[in-house]
């Protein structure tokens, strides 16, 4: 980002007039805005996507009437939304009902800053992003003990206990499986990590060895957990709960926490896509760090966030809901000490390959190769 | 706010009781609950809250109102209330002339019509000594069954939605709506026939419409494995339903519980088989029961819906020889324009697809019943959740609520 914008003043002159902290605080707020953008559009979208596919799921039709194939319906909800009334109960404790919505998106929003979206498609490209991500949506469990406090209701208090006890426990495996890759790619930079995928498929860091391959599915499942989706979604289980911590939320406050979701839907996503799955990497060595290129990466990424997104939503909409004990058993009896395992295995792996071969990935890879070789035979 | 959690559960146990929110000073004395408080360690103090789960509430099918006190997410006590949707059946049935009650009888069991006019015709029958021909109840047979199957497999979708699967649920009503499109060509009604009438049925079965019956029982033999990979199969529901909310035999028994909750904690009763009514004794099929030869407990919410599933197998073989043996002959018994049974009284009972569905009737030999008293299967079901739900998970409760596959009509008539 800064690079970018020291580019962009080294060529242009009128901007070399202006104060240099100026420019850069405006070419923020314009990132700010674009990710804000792309964010809440995408998350419209991928509502859209949701309700197709489950149509498509539950031998239905799905919505299609708002524009093509229905993809403006996220619109004329959002509208529907602003229109109605903005109810807060009588006996809610306001201030923090108000903040509560807005401390949940945060959470959701501010983890694109060090997402790359490409080869310098990026906010800021920290040394430290894998770290901010999984700090910064940690944010969300706040607003949602807010919600459910200030809400004033039983309902939405047993919800946003659920929520508490179910994030604050899935944090554990998220981050033990993210370390694992840390590991392996010896930096918390996103950018960084993206780039050591580059080349052929095997160079993905989930075809790194068993270690690394259970760790996607670890990650992944967690995810699902922390963002509350089914078969995890008992902090909003509406046979249970009614809506869990927003049943007393209407309107646009409603919106913002199911902007939110989605939002962090994405953002888990392309955390998967970039950790996992080699970022923008089609699979075969090819250079995507030009200017134009980059955006062809960008659209590569976008491709493996969607099949992922579309994995989510598949899962949910073909199992039940587990029981709070069941959530905390996988959790901490299966989840974790599986993450342990990993990170334990790719330690090892890192070490064995390093000494042994000289490259820390060789010894996993063997080990994968020989699992395919048996399998094939 | 006030420290000790949620203002309501803040100002101690019975907070907010019903008289608290409702004002009435008669209904807390409904709600004893056993006090009850929990030292966890020495120092952290739990307290109870009161939830009112219902009348408007997705998981009670209707407008069920459970009051329960818990413990965190642990049910410690709980009493059902019922008579949000009273609609006086039987008192009506006593001051309109036998023919026109047989409506009021459909919206009793709004996803039993048949089965509901069925039973009303046979006890009006009974009590006037009329004769039904043949053909009539056969008619009544398919039409009996095939609401089965639309009722069982719509308890199955639905016990999926209360688990949180939403899938199986619009499945079946892919197949339930193929149904009552059938019963609506029959009869001319959706869920609300009137189709069963004293001395017979009203309309003659034709060829086009057995040849639709037969392709309904296809599409349904074909889906059920479909809803069983989304649902039995499934490990989830597994975990969720097996030993969770067991009604074991005794309990059931003591309880009144009937239908496919009673079977499944392992007592074989079946009043199609045991008191035949009808033309059941003509038929082949089995009575489903639970037993320890199946995954989870016996009495347990996965061997109801269990029962569930293989009723609907059974169903469908007695529909399917109710088609080939069909007699020839008319539908309907010649009857007076006024009936007017003698004196007397009778007590008929039917298994419908919630349970036992009985209904006593006295004649004092005017053209109205003198009393007539019917006793709904989903009312002593639901009656049990007060001792099996107590300790459970709200999680378990709405699985055991749902398990008991309860219609709101019945319960109060």
């Amino acid at each position: 980002m800064q690079q970018w914008l020291d580019d962009l003043i080294a060529g242009t002159a009128w901007l070399q007039a202006l104060p240099t902290g100026l420019v850069y605080t405006i070419g923020i707020l314009v990132a700010c805005k674009l990710i804000l953008l792309f964010s809440s559009l995408l998350a419209g979208e991928v509502v859209w996507l949701e309700r197709r596919v489950s149509g498509r799921m539950q031998a239905r039709i799905g919505p299609n009437r708002v524009g093509p194939q229905g993809l403006l319906q996220f619109l004329a909800d959002g509208v529907k939304l602003l229109s109605k009334e903005d109810v807060i109960p009588a006996t809610a404790d306001r201030p923090v009902f108000v903040l509560a919505p807005i401390l949940v998106y945060l959470g959701a929003f501010a983890a694109f800053c060090v997402i790359p979206f490409g080869y310098g498609l990026v906010a800021a490209d920290m040394n430290v992003g894998l770290f901010l991500v999984l700090a910064i949506t940690s944010i969300e469990v706040v607003g949602v003990i807010m919600a459910g406090w200030a809400s004033n209701s039983k309902w939405a208090v047993l919800g946003a206990m659920r929520e508490v006890a179910q994030m604050i426990s899935y944090e554990l495996p998220l981050g033990l499986s993210a370390l694992a890759i840390a590991l392996l790619a010896g930096t918390l930079n996103l950018t960084d990590i993206a780039l050591q995928q580059e080349g052929w498929l095997w160079n993905w860091y989930v075809f790194r060895g068993p270690f690394a391959f259970a760790a996607f599915f670890l990650f992944f499942t967690a995810a699902l957990a922390s963002l509350k989706r089914a078969p995890f979604d008992l902090p909003e289980a509406e046979s249970e709960l009614v809506a869990g911590f927003h049943t007393e939320y209407t309107g646009f406050r409603f919106a913002i926490f199911f902007l939110a979701e989605y939002s962090a839907m994405i953002l888990f996503s392309m955390l998967a896509a970039v950790l996992f799955l080699g970022g923008w990497s089609p699979g075969f060595p090819v250079d995507l760090t030009g200017p134009a290129a980059r955006w062809i990466g960008f659209g590569i990424l976008f491709a493996k966030t969607a099949f992922l997104l579309f994995v989510m939503i598949w899962v949910r909409w073909s199992l039940p809901r587990f029981r709070i004990d069941k959530v905390m058993y996988l959790c901490y009896k299966v989840l974790l000490p599986l993450s342990v395992v990993c990170v334990l295995g790719l330690s090892l792996q890192v070490l064995l390959g390093e000494v042994l071969w000289g490259d820390q990935s060789a010894f996993g890879r063997w080990l994968m190769g020989l699992g395919v070789h048996g399998g094939i035979r | 706010m006030s420290p000790g959690g949620v203002r309501g559960a803040a100002q101690g146990p019975g907070g907010l009781v019903p008289g608290g929110l409702y004002g009435g000073g008669g209904e807390p004395a409904a709600v004893e609950f056993h006090e009850r408080q929990e030292l966890v360690g020495r120092d952290l103090r739990t307290e109870e809250m009161v939830f009112n789960m219902g009348p408007q509430h997705p998981a009670t099918h209707g407008v069920l109102r459970v009051v329960i006190r818990t413990d965190g997410e642990v049910v410690r006590a709980l009493q059902p209330h019922v008579g949000n949707i009273h609609r006086c059946c039987e008192k009506i049935g006593e001051s309109v002339p036998y023919y026109q009650w047989l409506p009021y009888v459909d919206r009793m069991d709004y996803l039993g019509a048949m089965c509901n006019e069925h039973l009303a015709c046979m006890a009006i029958e009974r009590l006037a000594g009329i004769e039904v021909p043949e053909r009539a109840e056969y008619c009544r047979v398919i039409v009996a069954e095939v609401q089965r199957i639309l009722s069982h497999i719509f308890a199955v979708g639905v016990y999926g939605l209360d688990l949180g699967a939403f899938t199986p649920f619009l499945h079946q009503f892919r197949e339930r709506e193929r149904g009552l499109d059938l019963l609506d060509h029959l009869s001319g009604g959706r869920l609300l026939y009137h189709y069963v009438r004293i001395g017979g049925v009203k309309r003659d079965l034709s060829p086009e419409w057995l040849d639709e019956l037969r392709a309904f029982l296809d599409a349904v033999e074909r889906r059920l494995p479909e809803y069983n990979t989304l649902l039995l199969h499934n490990r989830i529901f597994q975990d969720r339903t097996a030993g969770v909310g067991v009604i074991d035999r005794d309990t059931a028994l003591r309880w009144g519980v009937t239908g496919p909750s009673l079977r499944a904690a392992d007592v074989d009763w079946d009043c199609r088989r045991d008191v035949p009514y009808s033309v059941y004794d003509r038929f082949d099929f089995e009575v489903p029961h639970g037993h320890s030869g199946i995954a989870g407990v016996v009495g347990d919410c996965f061997q109801r819906h269990w029962v569930r599933v293989r009723e609907v197998e059974e169903s469908l073989k007695i529909v399917r020889q109710a088609l080939a043996g069909l007699p020839e002959g008319p539908v309907l018994a010649n009857l007076p324009a006024s009936l007017r049974p003698p004196e007397g009284e009778v007590y008929v009972r039917a298994e419908n697809p919630r349970g036992e569905l009985a209904a006593y009737m006295v004649s004092r030999g005017k053209d109205t019943a003198y009393r007539i008293r019917c006793r709904g299967p989903s009312f002593s079901n639901i009656a049990v959740i007060t001792e099996v739900g107590e300790g459970t998970l709200i999680a378990d409760l709405v699985a055991l609520i749902g398990s008991l596959d309860i219609v709101l009509g019945e319960v109060d008539r």
